[in-house]
């Protein structure tokens, strides 16, 4: 079997031999990716991985308090998900899963947009249809997200053939987990844009654990990017926690992409931080050990050091880049919260492009039991 | 006009939306160098090349799933599931994206995909190639449902759906491909959708039936003319929407039903209209709504001419029908 490279490009912390050593033995350590993030960005870069942790752990604590339904939080993946997107132009089209939040604040969406959703208030672009984390913003050109997990590796193939059809450089990214690996719209998506050179870029953040399902009981694969090689195209194993290896290992998908040269599958490996969702205990599952092995590798931590010895950042800024940082996420919090709820009348739009009159009637039924007295004996 | 069966009004109006609007394009099993499997799509890969009639692979949620991702970026996709016994591993893609992308994103991702797949008994399909389950779809909110009956409908109901703005599964039905011939509008002909079609007048009992039992329903309405019954034969044709008007002006005036499918009967899309008849007609009625359907088990290979209603079983239902007091 072939074997990938992994993509590092950071100095490397002397790895324990712990079980959560995601080296592959096969990996080979700092080749094939070229581009490198313009060093005037990272301060950017480490600025929006900041703020995806920040605003994640503000979320995971409005759940606590009831203030959001339910949260799936990324703690973790800031460096695959920021450096990914990094590497992506505005017009490249996202195909979320529901674990994007550093994607849709490297995107530009608006905090605010976004916490409006997870309340699902009146400013909620989705009019609160959707469990928070399930966000889409046409603007943004950042689909919708559901929750059945790989229906959109196959939509993102589709809307890449079209643009390419309409003659528009672009690509289209899918980001998905180590689970969705095992999906069968994980194989028709893959296979159709190996079929067609697709210029789509799967982005596989494999966090290792798939609910409570560890990678090795996910496949028999030695990796995932392995499975690229049975639908003829370019897989790459890169370090997810190494935001430059992420990015060039993108950039590279990219320009292969437009080149006419199809798609390509990268495995960004990475360690879910914390709970699945708000739902789930960790512990009942996995160890400690493991966790704080991946802690040592926290992706912020790494870029932090860096830009320390860099002299691009120092204590004193950094301890400034996270409290304006937490300071703007509570001013869009206090704002988001002052909105009023989605109107109860709004529940019967956007079925189809105009109600039709069996709706129609199902709402005006329901509008007027809901009129002040109208249940009254 | 042009005289066609069937499977040629569905090619005319493929022809017809694919010749005024290159934004329209096939995908689907076999649809290009083989015209598709009952060669609807025939002669349209040399016409429009292979940008536009693309051959997939075998993979019907595959087939969807690209379909959805190339209406969000704007094209007219008509994706061909070649029986919709297939249709199966695309449900996902159809029922959790398809029919909801609109809903889900407030308004910002319209997902206009027309799904157009064979379905129904009669041609020794046995379980796996025969099935009717329009049900499951016309149970979906998002998702329009239509089943033409003859080839005018078929190439109308078609180029509508080509250029609606909602998700459409279009249901033909293959039983009558060939065995049906009708004057075809030519040119950008369009039936609007939700407006059902008499098919006969009368005034004693209401039949209401949609595709390949249209015709055995009007056999049956025609042999009890010289009984004396003047059935009203309706086609519904649009299953969703629904021309719900149309269902309770029928039974207004006759106060009796008889409702026809070749889908088993339990949860059918026959209860629907018996309940809103419950609902909305009840002290018009004057005898029990009556459904003519196939059994409520797998559809049978050998024993396919006993389970599907025929002309006999709709006609025995319209005389006792028409005979309750």
């Amino acid at each position: 079997m072939p074997t990938q490279p992994l993509y590092r490009k950071l100095r490397s912390e002397r790895r324990s031999n712990s079980v959560a050593d995601p080296t592959p033995s096969t990996a080979v350590d700092a080749t094939g990716a070229e581009a490198r993030i313009p060093s005037t960005d990272l301060l950017g870069v480490y600025r929006m991985m900041v703020t995806s942790r920040v605003v994640d752990e503000r979320c995971l604590t409005l759940q606590r308090q009831g203030r959001i339904g339910f949260y799936v939080p990324m703690q973790g993946q800031e460096a695959a998900q920021v450096g990914c997107t990094w590497a992506l132009s505005p017009e490249d089209w996202i195909f979320p899963a529901y674990r994007e939040l550093g994607v849709a604040l490297t995107r530009g969406v608006p905090l605010k947009l976004l916490l409006d959703q997870f309340i699902g208030n009146s400013g909620d672009a989705l009019k609160g249809r959707q469990m928070p984390n399930h966000y889409g913003y046409r603007a943004f050109r950042f689909v919708t997200a559901s929750s059945p997990v790989g229906t959109q590796i196959v939509q993102a193939v589709g809307t890449a053939m079209a643009a390419r059809r309409k003659g528009e450089p672009i690509v289209t990214a899918t980001f998905f987990g180590d689970g969705t690996t095992s999906s069968s719209d994980f194989h028709s998506g893959l296979n159709f844009a190996g079929v067609f050179r697709a210029p789509t870029i799967f982005f596989c953040q494999n966090n290792q654990w798939a609910i409570s399902l560890p990678r090795e009981k996910q496949t028999r694969s030695e990796t995932l990017a392995a499975k690229s090689v049975a639908y003829g195209i370019p897989g790459v194993v890169v370090d997810g926690t190494d935001v430059h290896a992420v990015y060039g290992a993108v950039a590279k998908a990219r320009e292969l992409a437009l080149a006419g040269g199809g798609p390509t599958l990268i495995e960004a490996q990475v360690y879910r931080l914390g709970p699945h969702s708000t739902s789930d205990d960790p512990r009942r599952y996995r160890s400690d050990e493991e966790l704080n092995a991946w802690k040592a590798k926290d992706p912020i931590a790494r870029l932090k050091h860096e830009l320390l010895a860099d002299g691009q950042l120092t204590e004193e800024a950094d301890h400034e880049v996270w409290e304006s940082t937490k300071a703007e996420v509570a001013k869009a919090l206090a704002a988001s919260e002052a909105m009023a709820p989605v109107q109860p009348r709004t529940m019967f739009e956007d079925v189809f492009a105009h109600i039709p009159l069996a709706l129609e009637e199902q709402r005006d039924q329901f509008e007027a039991l809901s009129a002040p007295g109208a249940t009254k004996p | 006009m042009t005289e066609l069966t069937l499977v040629q009004a569905v090619n005319r109006g493929l022809f017809e939306a694919m010749k005024s609007d290159p934004d329209v394009l096939i995908l689907g099993e076999d649809v290009g160098v083989n015209g598709g499997v009952f060669r609807a799509t025939e002669g349209l890969l040399k016409e429009f090349g292979a940008e536009r009639v693309i051959d997939t692979p075998l993979s019907e949620s595959g087939i969807v799933g690209a379909a959805i991702g190339m209406a969000l970026y704007g094209m007219k996709p008509v994706a061909e599931i070649q029986f919709v016994d297939f249709i199966y591993p695309a449900f996902d893609q159809i029922v959790s994206e398809l029919a909801k992308f609109r809903y889900r994103s407030g308004g910002q991702y319209p997902c206009h995909v027309v799904i157009r797949t064979p379905y129904g008994g009669g041609i020794k399909g046995g379980l796996y190639h025969s099935q009717s389950p329009e049900a499951y779809f016309a149970h979906t909110a998002g998702l329009k449902v239509l089943i033409p009956s003859n080839p005018a409908d078929a190439k109308g109901l078609l180029l509508t759906a080509i250029h609606d703005e909602d998700p459409v599964l279009f249901l033909e039905p293959k039983r009558i491909y060939r065995s049906v011939t009708g004057e075809v509008p030519d040119g950008d002909h369009r039936v609007p959708f939700g407006l059902a079609s008499t098919v006969r007048e009368g005034s004693d009992v209401s039949v209401f039936a949609y595709g390949a039992m249209v015709p055995v329903a009007a056999q049956a309405v025609d042999a009890l003319g010289a009984e004396g019954i003047h059935a009203e034969l309706i086609d519904l044709r649009s299953l969703v929407p629904l021309d719900e008007k149309a269902l309770l002006a029928s039974v207004e005036k006759t106060g009796r039903a008889v409702i026809v499918h070749e889908a088993p009967r339990f949860c059918g899309y026959g209860a629907e209209l018996a309940a809103i008849l419950a609902e909305k007609a009840l002290y018009s009625l004057k005898a029990p709504v009556v459904r003519v359907t196939g059994f409520d088990t797998p559809f049978p290979y050998a024993l396919e001419h006993l389970y599907l209603p025929n002309a006999e079983r709709v006609a025995h239902a319209i005389r006792t029908t028409a005979k309750a007091a």
